[in-house]
């Protein structure tokens, strides 16, 4: 604990009081835009896991299941770090860079649509087969039970799980400070870990740690209160 | 009319085939409220389920209003199935709609516009007597309560026909019985037949005009409640019948034995048993008994053992071959 009595670990978080605020808007910013866009591509993927089986509502060829659940499950098998760094290019060729938070935003997209579609996938499976089986004997299509069915029906928990993935996303997003995706990630690896500053680390840390519990009481409200079983 | 001709339905399981439907041919005649009974496993779901093909038969045909619905094409079926309503006995309301959204939703899946299809929502929810529950939530209704929007729902299509599986074997005897008036009425007033499926005697007692007795995937007795009721000839029909066991004693031997079976008479206005005695000195004794009241008629079976006497054993037999409303059968003890 002596670092907080060394001066030259006030005089760093002094000099970078005024670069947090910032830093954490890039934070929140990388981890909002990547999870809106895994849920765009993670939902569609979610359902079509579900509809798409043998008695699912839209029954899909065994070997484009089989193909979808293999991708699914060795995008998910990568770990991160390793994910960002494979990547690099691929953010060169489609933003000109790959430093910034712009740039992190892809390999946290990549990351993290095989996880929410996983997510999106648990959340449809809660749905009560009676209550489709009902829609299909009023004479619903496959689109609208997907629709009108599933995923109102499975709101609340769809919602409790973008949260799980957004903070899961925020803490990738902090990684992402290793190849300059900038951010609170950033300032806690390039003075903590390379400078041995801890206080400014700590600091870092702790505005991450209030932004996850954040999300999380938004998102448990959000859930609870869409969440009409719950009327008394 | 609904007619089901040689349907046959197999699942493959891990221990091999099982034949769920064997061979059933039944005829469902346009505003009857007809009983399928079975116990469990005897395959009831399966077969309600083939009648708006949310399982497809194997073999056979099912033809309702004149449309063989193991031939329509996926468009041709969703528009078929919106004559053929179903309830269940989990009610399947969607629970994160209120009611009233609930009952527009058959009609939101068919194109009704929305303010057309709020207002029929709304008459419906009158009819199944809920007017007040149009913006509640189906977690704050009971379960009786549930299954009335699930009526609602049910009706909002104008069907045809209304299948209701098991759809108050999760209620109590009260709220059956209402739920079962409700559906008495509905049959009665917008002239819709009914199908229901159920391991509850005492359902098919109340509401049914006709009934198919369903076991281990066969129909093995069918015809209208009172016939089966009174005469129940098959040992499934006399389980379900009889669920406490059918009325046999042991008695010594010596006795004869007659099955005295009642086929809804105004035993009321004159007892069997007593007329016996009074009117010709026979005086049996009741081995067994099972009969219940079904429609303001009597029904069920007595089984009797005739005096030692000879004479008077025949001439008690003469009697109840006389008595009006009444077949009789002799046993051996």
């Amino acid at each position: 604990m002596e670092f907080l009595f060394a001066s030259d670990e006030w005089q760093v978080l002094l000099d970078n009081l005024p670069n947090l605020p910032f830093a954490t808007w890039e934070s929140f910013y990388a981890t909002a835009i990547s999870t809106i866009l895994a849920m765009v591509v993670g939902l569609p993927l979610g359902v079509l896991l579900v509809a798409g089986e043998k008695d699912g509502v839209l029954p899909l060829p065994g070997w484009l299941m089989t193909l979808l659940n293999a991708v699914i499950n060795l995008l998910r098998s990568v770990p991160f770090l390793i994910l960002m760094i494979a990547v690099l290019p691929l953010s060169m060729v489609v933003l000109g860079t790959s430093i910034g938070t712009p740039a992190s935003i892809i390999p946290l997209f990549i990351a993290s649509f095989p996880f929410v579609s996983r997510l999106v996938e648990t959340s449809l499976r809660e749905v009560d087969g009676g209550v489709i089986e009902a829609a299909q004997s009023m004479g619903a299509t496959p689109l609208q039970i997907i629709i009108k069915v599933m995923i109102p029906e499975s709101l609340p928990s769809l919602i409790a799980n973008a949260t799980i993935a957004m903070t899961t996303i925020l803490g990738y997003s902090a990684m992402a400070g290793i190849i300059g995706g900038g951010g609170l990630g950033q300032i806690a690896i390039n003075y903590g870990y390379y400078r041995y500053k801890y206080l400014i680390m700590v600091v870092a840390t702790v505005l991450l740690v209030i932004m996850v519990q954040i999300f999380q009481s938004i998102g448990t409200w959000l859930a609870v209160r869409c969440d009409k079983r719950l009327r008394k | 009319m609904i007619e089901l001709q040689h349907l046959t339905k197999r699942f493959a399981t891990k221990a091999g085939t099982l034949v769920a439907l064997q061979d059933i041919s039944l005829t469902i005649q346009d505003g009857d409220i007809f009983g399928i009974i079975g116990m469990s496993g005897a395959g009831k779901s399966t077969l309600v389920r083939c009648i708006n093909m949310l399982e497809k038969p194997d073999e056979g045909s099912v033809i309702v209003n004149g449309r063989k619905m193991e031939t329509l094409d996926a468009r041709g079926l969703r528009e078929a199935r919106r004559e053929i309503a179903m309830i269940f006995q989990q009610f399947n309301l969607l629970m994160q709609r209120n009611c009233l959204k609930n009952v527009c939703f058959p009609m939101e899946l068919a194109g009704v516009p929305k303010d057309k299809a709020e207002a029929r929502a709304r008459e419906l929810l009158e009819l199944v007597g809920l007017p007040d529950k149009a913006e509640s939530y189906p977690a704050q209704l009971s379960g009786g309560q549930k299954q009335r929007v699930a009526i609602a729902r049910a009706l909002a299509t104008d069907p045809k026909v209304l299948l209701c599986d098991e759809a108050t074997s999760a209620l109590d005897p009260n709220t059956t019985h209402a739920i079962l008036q409700l559906i008495q009425n509905i049959n009665k007033e917008l002239g819709i037949t009914v199908v229901i499926i159920t391991h509850q005697m005492s359902v098919v007692e109340q509401v049914c005009q006709n009934v198919a007795i369903l076991d281990a995937g066969k129909v093995v007795e069918q015809g209208s409640v009172a016939e089966i009721f009174s005469n129940p000839k098959t040992p499934a029909a006399r389980r379900l019948v009889f669920p406490a066991g059918a009325p046999q004693g042991e008695l010594p031997a010596g006795h004869r034995l007659v099955r005295v079976a009642f086929n809804g008479t105004q035993t009321t206005d004159k007892p069997l048993v007593a007329s016996l005695a009074i009117e010709c000195g026979a005086l049996v004794s009741i081995v067994a008994a099972d009969t219940r009241i079904v429609n303001g008629q009597t029904l069920g079976s007595m089984l009797l053992a005739l005096p030692d006497n000879a004479d008077e054993a025949e001439k008690a037999i003469a009697y109840i071959r006389t008595y009006p409303g009444l077949t009789y059968e002799e046993v051996q003890a």
